[in-house]
């Protein structure tokens, strides 16, 4: 028998286009808690999904060897006989269930053909003491804290006897009690046996809790740190998790016009009614003429939420403070008002929220500025295909003709089809959400030329993005966001990969 | 060679629109030749249309109701209700019909724009609100012609509009004057529209289809035109239903396909979150969707009781899942987004031609009901198919 209980060795995954995992080693002893790190998009999520069959035996390279054996996971339930327990980031609790059903959901407790509900009370009943929770467990879940809503998932885990609980960014949506609370049971846990992998952005929670700390950067292993040596630490973790240099892939602007103010927020939050909290903090920031503004973060920082929060907030937020457009206060009630005011918001989920999929390229491109191919209300469908010819041109659109349908295109296509339809209504600020996001490199450098060609013609641009290296290379000032609040601004100078992260990890 | 190449490409880039024409095509066909050409007589032809006119301007209606992902059940029994109410107007009340039909058109807006409100306000699904409001419009059919069983009409001017025909001012070797001139008068605004289109396209410079293929679609459609007003003509000529259908497809083809109203519609189907962050208000265009159905119902209830020139206490029934097939049959998607006006009004069309067609031929009703589901089913399935192709 070897010490370790999971050993993933040589690990690799490609997509169409991209290499997710390249040959990726990672280690588990028994009975410790091995945090995993690194940036958006390193991998770590992709190294999970292949663990727990998500992305069955056969479509990664490499093995994976479980207590022992190697293992062949064809699908989720395979890794849970296997004695795997995961939990997502996105918790998958059935929310008008009671606790107990929820525990043993797709494991029931049987006796014949029936499920025997009083078994499995008494069962559910001795697992949330395990857990700590002190509900009962006829609670439904919709009553309960997100906080204790975790501690379900981690309860329904137990409930199938693993020996391998795998947490995905487990304290993000929770406030610090319940984080320390959530950190105190793993080591409980693992006091009993329990080996325990967490995905974690937050540094200060990774350094108190892990025993061994593996760092993961763009799909490759970088390094496994170890806690009984001293050598887990916050400057440590954070340099091997930025690591490169910037690559030049960003076109420079060297005499850049910079105005005045353009937009201004001043103690700036909203509120979340579903989720019953803030999801924008006390928000101070400010836009210049010409200027590209980049705001960095972690995913769940709040970033996405703060740009609709300005732009016309379409999730009916409870807005407080003040927002200012070239000087004059505003209230904006609905997208309507905000593209009317010269924003435009080119989305992160261009597929979701974005775009027309069945639509063709130009009645994509007018969907928000029908005005300008109308006159009274009537539409002038010549004009429409001019316009759609002038965007196509000017951003470079590989498309047979303008009647394709945007669902056909390529990502770094759809991309630009996104931004031609946010170009046409003229706009003086553009809010892009992760506007590189799965786009190849060639697509990308058209990208940033367009950007920089834009801030020539005076439009302001607020960039929110993942990608650490297009802050950098692209912005002017740099805020950076965590926990829904602008934890600092840096100027373009001052900033490194290192100093973003350590403001965006607090 | 040219030619072909042409012809291949656009068969090919409209083979979903074209793919309902082609099937009504061969329905007509297999009928004529069954029936030994009594099938397109002109007196089967006209009763046809005449027919499928209360069906088809509620598939019109709902075609836009499912673009926007949802479905209206309460349109039948609506109809029922408001013809019934038209009857109760024309006899008990003695109002005239010109003050009743637009106040019955208004009242079935009202009650569409409030199913509006309980799906985009309050958030009940269509399904739901609609089948609420389906028990609901029975029960008050029910009940306004519960003492007096069926309410006969007798008045003239309002019986004919679902079986009068438009004055024939002389008759010519038969044939009907006035339906002739309408007809030719169709074709030259047809073929003048066609070509100012290509005319205004040429100025911006953009690719038309050549000249050949030009003409021939021209002559084709102006060919159609012709020839169903010839067959007309040879009857009664253009009945009063025909021209209110071939208004309600006018105002709602150039509706959906010219003005910034239907591409919000087409918008809000296709994916709503992205129409709201286009600044589309969502919650507007369900209201004016619905409300559009509502008026429609209640036209819809005065076609069948000026058809039937009677109220009964059981008008209505099935309409609404009659409209939900023909807008299916033509080519409208439950995905959202996507279905035409002119695509409804044929599936209507096909449908009523089935009817029409097994009775002359003597099919029992229980075979008429299984082969109309196949042929939904198999509209459907094409169109699912032929959607995979394309994205």
């Amino acid at each position: 028998m070897s010490d370790y209980i999971l050993e993933m060795n040589d690990i690799s995954k490609e997509f169409p286009g991209v290499k997710a995992l390249s040959n990726v080693n990672f280690k588990v002893r028994k009975g410790e808690i091995h945090c995993l790190v690194g940036e958006n998009g390193a991998g770590k999520s992709t190294l999970m999904k292949v663990l727990s069959g998500v992305y069955p035996y056969g479509t990664y390279d490499g093995d994976i060897v479980f207590e022992d054996q190697v293992q062949q996971f064809k699908e989720i339930s395979d890794s849970v006989k296997a004695g795997i327990g995961i939990i997502y980031q996105e918790l998958a609790l059935f929310p008008d269930l009671a606790v107990y059903e929820n525990i043993f959901a797709g494991n029931e407790v049987k006796k014949g053909p029936f499920v025997d509900w009083n078994q499995t009370i008494v069962q559910a009943t001795q697992i949330l003491k395990k857990v700590k929770l002190k509900v009962t467990p006829e609670t439904l879940i919709r009553e309960l804290s997100v906080g204790k809503q975790q501690l379900v998932e981690i309860a329904k885990a137990l409930s199938k006897d693993v020996n391998l609980l795998i947490l995905d960014e487990p304290t993000a949506a929770l406030n610090e009690d319940d984080s320390e609370n959530l950190l105190k049971l793993l080591k409980e846990l693992k006091s009993q046996g329990i080996s325990c992998i967490m995905i974690s952005h937050k540094l200060k929670e990774v350094i108190e809790i892990a025993d061994k700390v593996t760092v993961l950067r763009d799909g490759k292993t970088i390094c496994t740190l170890d806690a009984s040596e001293g050598e887990v630490a916050e400057n440590v973790i954070i340099k091997n998790m930025v690591g490169r240099e910037i690559e030049d892939i960003y076109p420079k602007h060297p005499d850049k016009k910079i105005g005045d103010t353009v937009l201004k927020l001043t103690n700036w939050s909203a509120y979340d009614t579903q989720l019953g909290r803030n999801v924008v903090k006390n928000i101070d920031l400010h836009v210049k003429k010409g200027e590209i503004i980049g705001i960095a973060g972690l995913m769940g920082s709040g970033r996405t939420e703060l740009a609709l929060s300005i732009f016309g907030n379409p999730k009916n937020y409870k807005l407080q403070g003040n927002l200012e457009i070239q000087g004059e206060p505003k209230v904006l009630k609905h997208t309507s008002d905000a593209i009317k005011a010269g924003i435009a918001y080119v989305t992160e989920d261009r597929k979701g929220d974005g775009l027309f999929l069945l639509q063709d390229i130009k009645s994509n491109v007018s969907a928000a500025h029908l005005k300008g191919i109308s006159k009274k209300g009537i539409l002038n469908l010549n004009e429409e295909v001019k316009v759609g010819k002038v965007y196509k041109d000017s951003l470079y659109i590989k498309a047979s003709s303008l009647e394709q349908i945007v669902g056909k295109l390529s990502g770094g296509n759809q991309q630009k089809v996104s931004l031609g339809k946010w170009l046409f209504t003229g706009p003086k600020i553009l809010i892009l959400d992760e506007p590189t996001r799965g786009i190849d490199v060639g697509a990308k450098f058209e990208i940033y030329t367009i950007m920089n060609q834009l801030i020539d013609e005076g439009m302001s641009i607020i960039m929110i993005s993942s990608e650490l290296g297009e802050v950098l290379g692209m912005s002017d000032r740099i805020y950076v966001m965590a926990n829904g609040a602008i934890k600092g601004e840096l100027a373009r100078k001052e900033a490194t990969q290192e100093t973003i992260m350590e403001l965006a990890t607090q | 060679m040219e030619f072909y190449k042409e012809t291949k490409a656009l068969v090919k880039a409209n083979i979903r629109d074209y793919g309902m024409y082609i099937a009504l095509i061969v329905i007509l066909l297999t009928f004529t030749i069954m029936t030994n050409g009594l099938f397109m007589s002109s007196r089967n032809i006209s009763n046809l249309l005449d027919s499928a006119g209360y069906i088809a301007v509620l598939a019109v209606g709902m075609t836009l109701v499912i673009v926007i992902r949802h479905i209206d059940l309460s349109v039948g029994f609506l109809a029922g209700f408001l013809g019934a109410i038209t009857a109760i107007f024309l006899t008990q009340m003695g109002i005239s019909v010109w003050i009743t039909i637009p106040v019955i058109l208004l009242l079935g807006a009202i009650i569409g724009l409030f199913n509006g409100v309980l799906v985009a306000k309050i958030g009940i699904p269509s399904f739901v609100a609609t089948l609420a409001g389906m028990l609901i419009f029975r029960g008050a059919l029910l009940q306004v012609t519960e003492k007096t069983g069926t309410i006969i009409v007798r008045d003239e001017q309002f019986n004919a509009i679902g079986n009068g025909f438009i004055p024939s001012i002389m008759q010519i070797n038969g044939l009907h004057l006035l339906t002739l001139l309408v007809g030719f008068v169709g074709v030259l605004f047809y073929i003048y529209n066609e070509i100012s289109n290509r005319r205004n396209k040429l100025t911006y410079g953009f690719d038309v289809m050549s000249k050949g293929i030009f003409s021939i679609k021209l002559v084709l459609i102006s060919a159609i035109i012709a020839y169903i007003t010839w067959i007309l003509a040879g009857y009664n000529g253009f009945s009063w239903t025909v021209i209110i259908i071939i208004i309600v497809v006018l105002i709602y083809h150039f509706l959906t396909t010219k003005t910034v109203l239907g591409r919000h519609i087409y918008a809000v189907g296709s994916n709503p979150e992205a129409a709201h962050l286009s600044g589309i208000n969502v919650q507007k265009i369900t209201y004016i969707v619905f409300g559009s159905m509502g008026m429609l119902a209640a036209l819809s209830g005065i076609l069948f009781t000026s058809r039937l020139q009677s109220a009964t206490t059981t008008a209505g029934t099935l309409f609404e899942l009659d409209a939900i097939a023909a807008a299916y049959v033509g080519g409208v998607s439950s995905a959202g987004g996507v279905g035409k006006v002119t695509g409804a009004i044929i599936g209507a069309i096909v449908m009523a031609s089935l009817s029409s067609g097994m009775n002359l031929l003597g099919v029992g009703i229980s075979y008429q009901y299984m082969i109309r589901g196949g042929v939904l089913a198999g509209a459907v399935i094409f169109d699912v198919m032929t959607r995979k192709q394309r994205a």
